[in-house]
């Protein structure tokens, strides 16, 4: 409660009733209460036979708000979609026992099971841009999600549960309102809406799969209150599927840790954040970056196991320091630790983990001449996106720009990086004015300032291996050619801490976080002075999103300049010196890293932060 | 984040750009009008000398010369011949001295009947097939379907129109008449069993293309996030079907059959041929092989013209049907959206990243 009280106290005071109930038994809901959702030894898997997921049991209290949290590959969405006896093309459900209220949901076969679906558990999905028709108006759509479980509602009774709905989750419910298509909406009406199309139909149990990620912060936390207020009022039991220890925290009772698989951590959320147990999440923990305080991120080391691959024993042991030779024998099971903790790990931390050191204070640099410089900018698209923004980076720093999306912070990223068109503006680099096109700029000038993209899935040339990926620059930069072209691209995958061997493979063949290597990398060759990072780590897991951090933060330290273009505060705290705040295409505070974020003065900073979800403070 | 748009009452932005895209079509017949009176008229080679062929004696060659009027500046040609065009009178036939455009509104008229027999048969049948496959996909049903429909379309179409007169109109099974010779006096509905055997043929053999096209993109849609969460809500299949699915599948659809209509306008020749059809097709061809200038120019118009039409109404129905479009404020928001003609002269607006 305390821990809650001073992040967000206007979120406090609005809660009609005490936001934290006394803490519930893990196992079992309260007592006294049927549990809103039994799970028991629940298997998805493929037609293969492998499993993605497996031994999932647990249950849930009515109100009661569960996060399950996993990287990619941990099988929560698999979970969350088989709680509504779904299961995506290729996978089956094989086994096991949902009940959801007095429903036995596995069991349920075509309409029966249709009433279900909605009826008594509802479903949000993670992009609301794509789950909601586009050529389904807003009023119907709901109208139809109401008709399609309770016909015999009279038209007066449907329309006033319509708009208790959308009174509950915060939309207007005039008539032009429902009359609007989802692509007339912002991104948090989309994600109300899709919470109306959940809560009309009033159901026992609500799986939300990641409602937030495509979010901006302060709609986040709109959306988390909301969501939280819903259930608490209606009793509505919430899974809350999300990879982001940090966005849970101050959203749900208890945490479910995922890990290929299998359930590898239960605690009620005092517990997880307080004494986390196993290695998992331990490694979780260290590798988020926390807005609060700079702490030195740990990446965990290797791959989550494909399903199908685990390893004997235990699946975690590969990536774990804490292993022994027993862990490789049997698969341990969740044995409970306390009441509030289960755990499935034959040497789970007992103690509450030593509080890392906040690294020092940064050394402020003394006043040189800038790097690169701009000034006057202004962008106009449809629209004007940038106006009169004046920056300058010093060279050997990393410079953060900040903003919601929307705010124009990737077209400043472009404008530096020569990629965008409709610009004027005066740029200048080391002192020299340079063209705000990459193709007007002269080839010496061209190659030192270069751009990673957002997302490594789509920044990669499928046709191409990686070593034809990065031959281009070293032929088309400094006419390189055989051994000197090898020699070359061998140390730049080596500088990213690739293997050799990665030059041959294709992009389809690497990792998300293997990729955006091989694009750090493309950019070395380039033997760039300074690198242009566009939210290269918000596609990423939070353990890879630490380990490209510690290498960008090491590049710097061999002297790269970094402008690290992000919406994350946690990610600025983590790597940057300087801070740039854009808000709306102007610029409305700067400064070094810990003076912005320890002592913000403009509004619209301060509301970000109070916005962003934090660690430290359960810690 | 779009901000919310206000509805208000002035005109949806989708006007102007329909106004505007009305005024490329026109621009493009007028090119091509310009193509056609260079082609036949403007080149260096003697369209008298062409029309009375190599043996013909100078003087008649002269004679027409003058009576076609060619032997005005070129600048004139194009004008009186644009003017006459623009008056609806596109000439006299050399051939067969009967007004080229009574010509042209009969044979062209036919044509007219043919595609929208093809139409009102291909689209409901591709639609169903189309879905119906979607829906089944991978099953059995849904391979053998998929190479039948491969078959179909690997197969020869005059094989497909011989086989169909084979089965319909041998003397055993006389449904059909095997030739469709139209008695010129009678309308063109009062002898509508002519129209059918030539329309089967044509609609086999573009059948394959448009069904394959909506069961693609009817399975894009069904895969797509808001239809599994239409499911998770418990929406009934039958309406996930018809009102999430299919009305995001229809634009592709729309594009197919535009591009099917457009082959077709030009002349079935298929059908044409095999069922000696009187369609535009033959008539420009034997207007070629005759040497009928007049003919020749009236027919390539009015087909270009026709291609133009269908691409602005396919156009349209695709900004009508999807809503993001229809509901677009400014007319660049939908150019930028459709991949359909660009101002060449201006620089297209930066995409916003």
């Amino acid at each position: 409660m305390n821990s809650y009280a001073p992040l967000a106290p206007s979120l406090a005071s609005q809660l009609p009733q005490d936001p934290w109930p006394a803490a519930e038994p893990v196992g079992a809901g309260l007592a006294s209460e049927r549990p809103a959702l039994q799970v028991q030894n629940l298997r998805v898997e493929l037609n293969t036979g492998a499993d993605i997921i497996d031994h999932i049991n647990f249950t849930l209290a009515p109100g009661e708000i569960l996060g399950l949290v996993g990287e990619s590959g941990s099988g929560k969405t698999t979970l969350a979609t088989a709680l509504l006896a779904h299961a995506r093309r290729g996978a089956r459900i094989a086994a096991g026992r949902i009940q959801v209220a007095d429903a036995s949901l596995l069991e349920l076969r075509g309409e029966a099971l249709r009433q279900a679906r909605g009826g008594l558990i509802g479903y949000v999905a993670q992009d609301p841009a794509q789950a909601l028709n586009p050529a389904l108006r807003i009023g119907p759509l709901l109208l139809e999600t109401l008709h399609a479980h309770e016909p015999q509602l009279q038209k007066n009774a449907q329309q006033q549960r319509l708009q208790q709905t959308l009174i509950d989750v915060g939309l207007p419910g005039d008539a032009e309102f429902l009359r609007r298509f989802p692509h007339q909406l912002s991104g948090g009406q989309q994600q109300r809406v899709m919470l109306a199309l959940a809560f009309v139909l009033r159901p026992r149990l609500i799986v939300l799969d990641e409602p937030t990620t495509a979010l901006d912060v302060s709609t986040q936390a709109h959306i988390l209150q909301t969501l939280r207020r819903l259930c608490k009022e209606q009793g509505v039991a919430a899974v809350y599927v999300s990879h982001d220890l940090a966005v849970i925290k101050d959203l749900v009772d208890r945490v479910m840790v995922m890990y290929a698989g299998r359930i590898v951590e239960v605690a009620s959320r005092q517990r997880l954040f307080a004494r986390p147990s196993h290695p998992y999440t331990l490694g979780l923990l260290a590798a988020i970056p926390d807005v609060a305080r700079q702490h030195p991120l740990q990446a965990i080391p290797g791959h989550a196991p494909a399903p199908g691959q685990r390893p004997n024993g235990c699946a975690f042991a590969p990536r774990c320091p804490r292993r022994t030779a027993a862990c490789e024998q049997a698969e341990p099971g969740l044995q409970t630790l306390e009441p509030h903790q289960q755990v499935a790990c034959l040497h789970p931390q007992l103690e509450a983990p030593a509080p890392t050191a906040a690294l020092q204070v940064r050394a402020t640099r003394v006043d040189q001449a800038p790097l690169m410089a701009i000034s006057n900018l202004n962008l106009t698209y449809d629209r004007q996106v940038l106006f009169d923004l004046a920056l300058e980076v010093q060279a050997g720093e990393c410079l953060a720009v900040v903003g919601e999306s929307g705010s124009g912070k990737t077209s400043l990223a472009r404008t530096l990086a020569g990629l965008g068109d409709n610009a004027s503006g005066e740029l200048s680099f080391e002192g020299q004015p340079l063209s705000l096109l990459a193709r007007q700029r002269p080839g010496t000038t061209r190659h030192r300032i270069q751009y990673i993209f957002q997302n490594p899935y789509r920044a990669l040339n499928p046709r191409q291996t990686v070593a034809q990926c990065l031959q281009a620059p070293l032929e088309h930069f400094f006419k390189l050619k055989g051994q000197a072209c090898r020699a070359r691209i061998e140390a730049a995958l080596q500088r990213v801490a690739l293997p050799v061997s990665v030059a041959a493979k294709y992009p389809h063949h690497l990792s998300g976080g293997e990729r955006q290597r091989v694009a750090i990398a493309r950019a070395l060759v380039c033997e760039p002075s300074v690198l242009i990072c566009d939210e290269v780590t918000s596609a990423l897991d939070v353990s890879v999103q630490a380990a490209i951090l510690a290498l960008l933060k090491q590049l710097q330290g061999e002297g790269m300049t970094l402008v690290f273009v992000t919406h994350d505060l946690g990610v600025v705290r983590a790597i940057a010196d300087r801070l740039v705040v854009i808000q709306q295409g102007r610029i409305v505070e700067q400064g070094p890293v810990d003076e912005v974020l320890d002592r913000p003065v403009d509004g619209y900073t301060q509301s970000l932060l109070a916005h962003t979800p934090r660690l430290a403070a359960a810690l | 984040m779009p901000e919310p748009c206000a509805r208000t009452s002035r005109l949806p932005a989708w006007l102007p750009w329909f106004i505007g895209r009305l005024g490329y079509g026109l621009l493009t017949a007028w090119v091509i009008s310009l193509v056609v009176f260079i082609a036949t008229q403007a080149l260096p080679s003697d369209p008298a000398r062409v029309i009375l062929g190599p043996e013909a004696p100078l003087e008649s060659v002269l004679t027409l010369r003058e009576q076609l009027g060619l032997n005005r500046p070129i600048l004139v040609q194009y004008f009186s011949w644009l003017g006459q065009v623009l008056r609806g009178d596109l000439g006299v036939s050399l051939d067969s001295n009967q007004p080229v455009a009574a010509i042209i509104f009969s044979r062209f008229g036919n044509t007219l009947a043919l595609l929208a027999g093809v139409l009102v048969l291909v689209v409901p049948l591709a639609l169903s097939i189309g879905v119906s496959l979607a829906l089944r996909r991978d099953s059995r049903l849904d391979r053998f379907g998929l190479s039948a429909l491969i078959f179909l379309k690997a197969t020869p179409g005059f094989l497909l129109a011989i086989g169909l007169v084979l089965l319909f109109s041998m003397p055993q099974v006389n449904l059909l008449p095997a030739v469709s010779i139209l008695d010129p006096d009678k309308a063109l509905w009062q002898q509508l069993e002519y129209l059918l055997l030539p329309i089967f043929a044509l609609s086999l053999s573009s059948l394959p293309y448009l069904v394959r096209m909506v069961r693609a993109s009817m399975i894009e849609a069904l895969d797509s996030d808001y239809v599994s969460a239409a499911r998770l809500r418990g929406i009934a299949e039958w309406r996930i079907v018809w009102r999430h699915t299919l009305p995001n599948a229809l634009v592709p659809a729309i594009q197919g059959v535009a591009l099917t209509l457009r082959t077709l306008i030009g002349g079935a020749l298929l059908a044409e041929v095999i069922f000696s059809y009187p369609g535009i097709g033959t008539q420009l061809n034997s207007a070629i092989q005759m040497r009928d200038l007049p003919l020749v120019q009236g027919v390539v118009l009015v087909i270009t013209l026709g291609v133009v039409l269908i691409n602005l109404v396919a156009d349209l129905l695709t900004v009508l049907l999807t809503p993001k479009l229809r509901t677009a404020r400014r007319a660049t928001l939908i150019q930028r959206n459709r991949r359909g003609i660009q101002s060449w002269w201006r620089r297209p607006a930066a995409k916003a990243p």
